[in-house]
């Protein structure tokens, strides 16, 4: 099963394990072969982030594209070196000015923090029992956590729609039961966000646990069962502390994502959600303000690559160590 | 491993796998119902996916969804694996970190940064946007989950076989066809429904990069969704996972089988011996 | 005059004793580092044709890279690689008339048993009709003709050894090369096919190289032995000389169980030595010329097997000792005694087990004698 899915992403990024093949010599095909995907990923991928910066140097204009200055290198080289003297960085002063901003990057990162706490409260229990489940259903479990995966994710956010809503069906049947007599209010606040986190990045929390736990050696818990260790302080001193890294790895597959996220918040949240993803986009679409936010968008990128780093870090060091 | 799951593990699984699971079960009786009211219960019928076949603007985008899917796919396919093999096989090299920083990164970047980065790219360029963009953005991203699959499939590769064709006077490139790609061959199937499935799904990038003339199914059922839940969208969606859902689980059943049937042959040949 | 150590000896085939003879294979003075890690260093070795070599050695040792560098997947850092006089230096592997059968058997797991061992012939563009004869003719070698349509995850793991074996033959190649080719067999299975493969060997007068961790292996097949260690050569010679006369402490215990005894050279007399083992107390007279001074340090080397073992006090003052039965290792066709001598050191005897009883079995804490044949153990300076 784990050929076919989306999630051996996850778990492959968690436990990364291709050692380093020695330098060798190599022949044009070799260099070709590196060259393709590398020119398209820094033309694709790379270029496009200095241009975003370069844009959020600039000016808002009524023009198209909306923004000055624009550089045209058909113009000759004085026209760049105008096109930078006018670079400011009054965008970024902007962005400290109004408070929208810092309160959005603030209420991102706390948003994203909590639902990845909550997410591994609920994901550990869950990637546990995989792991300790009888051998021949592990298969059947891992695919019933991928599938999810590969059903759109705004398919699945907005499957909370119809049961968050104050008339939606978790209200209905909480009626029903009788716990409340008036509908609660979830959906449009923040509430309704932290499930939609939850919900939609479950799955990356739980496969690299998974795939942890499942390496663990049962005979380290019976050893210290043998040893008069309780189950439970067994599962505090060994169990958690050996699946350290594949709850690490899964808490910043949760966070980092879900601090840029844009969909949930907008179809979940209120319009007293602040999240960054979502500044961005209305930024750009409904206020046509290129400039902003490309600032915006370098701000995230600087935020998150603290993050990014850490887990790259952390990938490294599981590496070498399964080595 | 001890025998009978406690009451703990399956409590917690049966709770997370409702959790998991529920939404999008809901979403799918939901879409069989009569009435308008999408939470109210009118009884059985399958009048939206009849009404649905005759809305022409969400067929065209369906349509365009479909061929953007396709053909970045095989574009991130074919790039993907390349970058996979440059990662696993072609040992250091100048550049090789920021390399494959640039193929992890995607993975856990935010889709606002690159659908407005790749925006910017094309206005700079001067390139008009519509089908063209948004494939080549959903390649660029889609080709970095395709590389980090096909990679997982090479770790547990065998050196010793490419070594072995070499050995036996086969050149580097033929080796590549006639004995890697047939063995990594379903590494790199996945890693195409794998990007035919994120194309498919996106919404971001896909709204950035994207022109007058091209919307895809996603920008579609957005617009209607921020108008509220529709039985009509409901639809949609109950076929778009149903789709999927045949699809993966087809794939893994014939993949489990696969190996099953290796295991026996492979037990009866030790049984031989 | 010496004798001759014992051991199977190929009549009239010893091209190595022959300073004329040209050397098949030649490494002269190469040198691989991995890093800071020096895999081979400055290593110099010849091999003949129709020779069966055994690279023998601890894993580190640098055997396997000997071999990738022979087979051309690893380019030394320094020196040159001889095959049959062509300098391999920029050879591809692909290009080089070599072949290898690989410790993991590498068999490409999408093709049949026929397809496996018609790959090589292939890239050469043999022709089909002859492709068809020659994969017959290799797997009836093998003894595999029927199974010639499985894929190889329908073998068990003898008979893919085989189908190594005969796609790695298939070319004809002018070496092959064998990585720990029976690491993966059972015990009773790898004992048949040493034999195997040694026949095979002499039949199809090919070259084999074959590099193994596994002492046995080396002993029953080569014709001539490497002991490796850090990257060089410690003793070439053949099996029996390997056994009986190693040329140092290293060799003397890497092959088989020895009792080594520091010694001091007492007196020199031609082709008589003798020593005193200072700690066993014990005057030792050797039937061997040693390169060392009067009173210098060296060391008495005696296999287990050559040392007797008895109540009765042996006669003549020296190669005897007396102890007290520590330890007796019962193996079913001999035993291994451990004897405590002067408290502190230990010396093992094996008696091999004649008849299913004895009058008075031996038992711990028997005193017991041990003695020896003055040619029955060697000197080792090193």
């Amino acid at each position: 099963m784990t050929s076919v899915d989306r999630t051996s992403v996850a778990t492959t990024a968690a436990g990364s394990d291709i050692p380093r093949p020695p330098r060798r010599r190599r022949s044009a095909g070799g260099w070709l072969l590196i060259a393709l995907p590398y020119a398209w990923l820094i033309v694709f991928f790379l270029a496009p982030f200095f241009i975003v910066f370069k844009i959020s140097l600039s000016e808002i204009a009524v023009a198209i594209p909306p923004y000055l200055p624009t550089i045209d290198l058909a113009e000759g080289w004085s026209n760049v070196v105008d096109a930078v003297g006018a670079f400011s960085l009054e965008n970024y002063i902007w962005l400290t000015q109004d408070d929208l901003y810092w309160k959005s990057y603030l209420s991102s990162v706390k948003i994203a923090a909590t639902s990845t706490l909550i997410t591994l409260i609920i994901g550990y229990p869950i990637a546990y029992g995989m792991a300790r489940a009888p051998r021949e259903w592990r298969a059947t479990l891992l695919m019933l956590v991928i599938l999810p995966f590969w059903t759109s994710f705004l398919i699945r956010v907005y499957a909370w729609i119809g049961i968050l809503k104050n008339e939606g069906l978790l209200n209905q049947a909480l009626l029903w039961i009788g716990v409340i007599d008036q509908p609660l209010t979830i959906l449009n606040t923040n509430i309704a966000v932290y499930i939609g986190i939850v919900y939609s990045y479950l799955p990356f929390l739980v496969l690299p646990l998974y795939a942890n736990l499942e390496k663990l050696d049962i005979s380290l818990l019976e050893a210290a069962g043998d040893l008069g260790c309780p189950p439970w302080r067994t599962f505090w001193t060994i169990t958690v502390p050996l699946s350290m890294p594949g709850i690490i790895a899964g808490c910043f597959l949760v966070f980092i994502p879900a601090v840029g996220e844009f969909v949930i918040p907008d179809l979940l949240g209120g319009s007293d959600t602040l999240m960054i993803g979502k500044t961005l986009w209305t930024e750009f679409f409904t206020n046509r303000d290129w400039p902003v936010s490309s600032a915006v968008a370098v701000i995230l990128l600087l935020i998150l690559v603290v993050p990014i780093v850490l887990f790259q870090n952390q990938q490294q060091k599981a590496m070498e160590k399964s080595q | 491993m001890r025998k009978g799951a406690s009451w703990f593990n399956v409590t917690s699984l049966v709770l997370g796998f409702a959790f998991l699971y529920l939404p999008i079960v809901l979403l799918v009786i939901y879409s069989f119902n009569e009435s308008r009211l999408v939470t109210v219960w009118g009884g059985f019928s399958t009048k939206w996916y009849v009404e649905l076949l005759s809305n022409q603007q969400l067929l065209d985008a369906a349509w365009v969804t479909v061929r953007v899917a396709f053909f970045s796919a095989t574009l991130a396919t074919a790039l993907g694996t390349l970058a996979a093999i440059v990662l696993a096989r072609s040992g250091r090299f100048v550049g090789r970190t920021l390399f494959s920083g640039m193929v992890y990164a995607p993975l856990v970047m935010p889709e606002v940064i690159l659908g407005l980065s790749l925006l910017l790219l094309f206005v700079a360029v001067d390139q008009a946007r519509g089908f063209w963009t948004i494939m080549i953005a959903h390649t660029t991203f889609a080709m970095c989950y395709v590389a980090v699959v096909v990679q997982s499939r090479l770790a547990g590769f065998d050196r010793a076989l490419e070594e072995a064709a070499q050995d036996l006077g086969c050149p580097p490139l033929r080796t590549f066809f006639s004995v890697t790609l047939p063995i990594i061959l379903p590494g790199v199937i996945a890693g195409w429904m794998l990007a035919f499935t994120l194309s498919l799904d996106d919404l971001v990038i896909a709204s950035f990069t994207t022109g007058p003339e091209a919307t895809t199914l996603p920008m579609k059922i957005y617009s209607q969704v921020r108008l509220g839940v529709t039985p009509e969208i409901n639809a949609v969606c109950t076929i778009l996972v149903g789709l999927v859902t045949v699809i993966v689980v087809t794939a893994s059943i014939v993949t489990k089988r696969q190996e099953v049937l290796k295991e026996r042959d492979m037990r009866q040949a030790e049984a031989q011996a | 005059m010496a004798k001759k150590p014992i051991g199977p000896i190929r009549r009239d085939f010893a091209p190595w004793d022959d300073p004329q003879a040209r050397p098949y294979i030649e490494f002269r003075n190469v040198t691989k580092k991995f890093g800071d890690f020096t895999a081979v260093d400055n290593l110099s070795l010849k091999i003949h044709e129709r020779e069966f070599f055994a690279l023998l050695g601890g894993s580190g040792c640098g055997k396997t890279t000997m071999m990738r560098m022979l087979a051309g997947f690893e380019t030394p850092n320094a020196g040159e690689i001889f095959l049959d006089g062509q300098n391999l230096a920029g050879v591809p592997p692909h290009r080089r008339p070599v072949n290898m059968m690989f410790q993991s058997y590498a068999l490409f797991p999408h093709m049949s048993v026929e397809a496996n061992v018609a790959f090589g012939l292939k890239q050469e563009g043999m022709p089909r009709a002859e492709i068809a004869g020659r994969v017959e003719e290799m797997l009836s070698l093998v003894k595999l003709q029927d199974f010639a349509k499985r894929k190889p995850h329908q073998l068990s793991g003898g008979q893919r050894q085989r189908v190594a074996l005969a796609r790695s033959l298939a070319k004809k190649p002018k070496v092959l090369l064998l990585d720990e080719p029976l690491g993966a067999l059972d015990r009773k299975l790898r004992e048949e096919t040493q034999f195997e493969l040694t026949d095979l060997q002499q039949d199809l007068g090919m070259t084999f190289v074959i590099v193994t961790h596994d002492q046995e292996e080396a002993m029953t097949m080569a014709d001539r032995i490497a002991v490796m260690d850090k990257g060089r050569i410690v003793q070439i010679a053949t099996p029996s000389e390997i056994y009986e006369v190693p040329n140092s402490r290293f060799v003397a215990d890497f092959i088989g169980d020895i009792n080594l005894m520091e010694c001091k050279v007492v007196a020199r007399n031609g082709e008589m030595t003798k020593l005193h083992a200072p700690l066993f107390d014990c005057a030792i007279e050797v039937a061997q010329s040693v390169e060392a001074g009067i009173g210098e340090t060296v060391w008495f080397a005696i296999r287990p097997e050559k040392v007797r073992i008895s109540f009765d006090e042996p006669e003549g003052p020296a190669n005897r000792l007396t102890g007290e039965v520590w330890d007796i290792g019962y193996l079913g066709d001999v035993s291994i005694y451990h004897t405590h001598i002067a408290e502190e050191e230990t010396v093992r005897a094996t008696v091999a087990n004649r008849s299913r009883v004895v009058e008075r079995p031996m038992s711990w804490e028997d005193k017991v004698w041990l003695s020896w044949d003055r040619d029955a153990g060697v000197v080792l300076t090193r």
